[in-house]
């Protein structure tokens, strides 16, 4: 039933734009049709320029987002129960959040040049100060008698973080997850737009540059199925874990 | 009975945004091995801060506080607390809720899970071993959190208004259940409520506080057989006695002859 309803509402919306383009209200070399679309996809698909560009980007966002998850975990963390880093490293990850990822790219490409490092560092750069900053909120929000609790049973100071700040963590953490892979994603593909570089990006801006509409469309459907794809397979099954743990209604 | 807690002139003064709250002045009192000690009193007298202080979470200004005769530095395993919203862990099942204490204590798996499933038994929750915390109503709650706060066997159990937020009939439920637990067990329990019908029923000795500053009015002997019911009609006598000194603050010169 739930299939169904959503398989039903993509293929009204589908049906709808063919019969807008088909109509040519607009013209078509700006507004092609779900078919025109498809059959680009197919053509990008089989001569292999679509995989080696979603392999490319893949690689970067894994990465970026892995460095910045490796970082961010530990850090919010410390600086929710660390007075002395909130009070100098705090304010300075509030800063860097009011910046958008793009901003770096400048100083990145001096930094280091028109290649995949500085590409690296934009998403890091985007996804790891929203890491850091909802961890910090998660670990924050905890009821103190968790850790009153742990240390009248006697969990030395040291173990508090592992025996119950990081396992009670885990709604914040998931959601800093989620958060941090939307943003590393966002942060990758303005970077690719910007400088030439393979990737999904690149063949998006090959898509205007050549004035072929249908490329451009089915680039950006490739993403966000690749985007739908990750809050299926990747987050969906740790959510329901979580939830069906603490009790949040689903 | 030998005295198994000791407080000695406890006094401790909050220091908020320009006054000072003496939350608690000049407290001693003897808890005896294996007695049911019930902290009474209005909210604000400092009963709560006193049980924090006993458990090492919050440190005293002046004064000590001895367990079997030594001075206790910040919390530790042989003083069990039973927090007034059980504080479980939700990450944890039911029964590695109650296991967590003796991990920290370093007790291998299989002694672990034998002596947490023993102690759930004993507060009739056996059959909720693999449950998930939210998956538990009030009540059992509650008694998860006291199997959790039994198992390690603690010296003393602390007990902040355990009951406090569950309805009338599951509170009567535990009163039972209670008195049956520490009828065959021997730890020493200091246990705080607002609620002084619930105090007589529970304690073997009430203490009763007045707030601003906190302080010891006067002690009772509850002397009443157990197994006690909250509607027993000496239960109900005493607890009016209470009530009105409660109420009228009488009794305050007579805290130094109970003591």
């Amino acid at each position: 039933m739930k299939w169904a309803r959503t398989v039903g509402f993509y293929l009204v919306l589908v049906l709808l734009w063919e019969a807008v383009a088909r109509r040519h209200i607009w013209d078509p070399m700006l507004f092609p049709g779900p078919s025109k679309v498809a059959g680009t996809l197919w053509d990008i698909g089989r001569d292999g320029t679509l995989l080696n560009a979603t392999a490319v980007s893949l690689r970067r966002v894994f990465l970026g987002y892995g460095i910045s998850m490796l970082l961010g975990l530990p850090l919010g963390i410390l600086l929710a129960t660390n007075k002395w880093v909130d009070d100098t490293l705090g304010s300075l990850v509030s800063a860097f959040q009011s910046l958008p990822s793009i901003c770096w790219l400048p100083l990145a490409l001096l930094w280091f040049g028109l290649n995949d490092r500085a590409i690296l560092f934009v998403v890091v750069m985007g996804s790891l100060v929203s890491i850091t900053a909802a961890v910090k909120d998660g670990v924050r929000n905890l009821p103190p008698s968790y850790l009153r609790a742990a240390r009248t049973m006697g969990t030395p100071s040291w173990r508090v973080y592992t025996e119950v700040l990081f396992p009670a963590s885990q709604p914040a953490i998931l959601t800093a997850a989620k958060l941090g892979w939307s943003y590393a994603w966002r942060a990758l593909m303005s970077g690719e737009l910007l400088f030439v570089s393979l990737g999904l990006g690149h063949i998006l801006m090959m898509g205007r540059e050549l004035a072929d509409m249908s490329r451009v469309l089915s680039v950006m459907i490739v993403i966000m199925a690749l985007g739908l794809g990750s809050e299926y397979f990747l987050f969906r099954p740790m959510e329901t874990e979580v939830r069906r743990r603490w009790g949040f209604a689903a | 009975m030998s005295s198994q807690v000791s407080l000695c002139g406890i006094g401790k003064v909050f220091r908020g945004t320009g006054q000072e709250v003496v939350a608690l002045e000049d407290i001693s009192l003897e808890v005896n091995a294996g007695e049911v000690l019930m902290l009474v009193g209005p909210s604000g007298c400092g009963k709560s801060t006193l049980l924090n202080v006993i458990a090492g979470l919050e440190s005293a200004d002046t004064g000590d506080v001895l367990l079997d005769g030594k001075p206790i530095h910040g919390p530790g395993p042989d003083r069990a607390v039973v927090f007034q919203d059980g504080a479980l862990f939700p990450w944890l099942t039911v029964r590695k809720n109650v296991e967590f204490g003796l991990r920290q204590l370093g007790v291998g798996e299989k002694e672990r899970t034998q002596r947490a499933s023993a102690f759930l038994e004993r507060v009739g929750l056996g059959g909720f071993q693999d449950r998930n915390i939210h998956e538990l109503s009030g009540g059992m709650r509650q008694r998860v959190a006291i199997a959790r706060a039994l198992v390690t066997n603690p010296k003393v159990i602390l007990m902040d208004e355990p009951f406090s937020a569950l309805d009338a009939l599951t509170r009567e439920d535990l009163y039972d259940q209670m008195q049956e637990l520490w009828r065959l067990s021997s730890t020493t329990v200091i246990f705080v409520t607002h609620n002084v019908r619930e105090a007589v029923v529970l304690g073997d000795r009430i203490v009763l506080m007045t707030p601003r500053p906190g302080r010891i009015q006067r002690v009772y002997e509850v002397g009443i057989l157990p197994p006690r019911q909250i509607d027993d009609v000496d239960v109900a006598r005493l607890a009016k006695r209470i009530s009105m000194d409660l109420k009228f603050g009488i009794g305050v010169d007579d805290a130094a002859v109970a003591r």
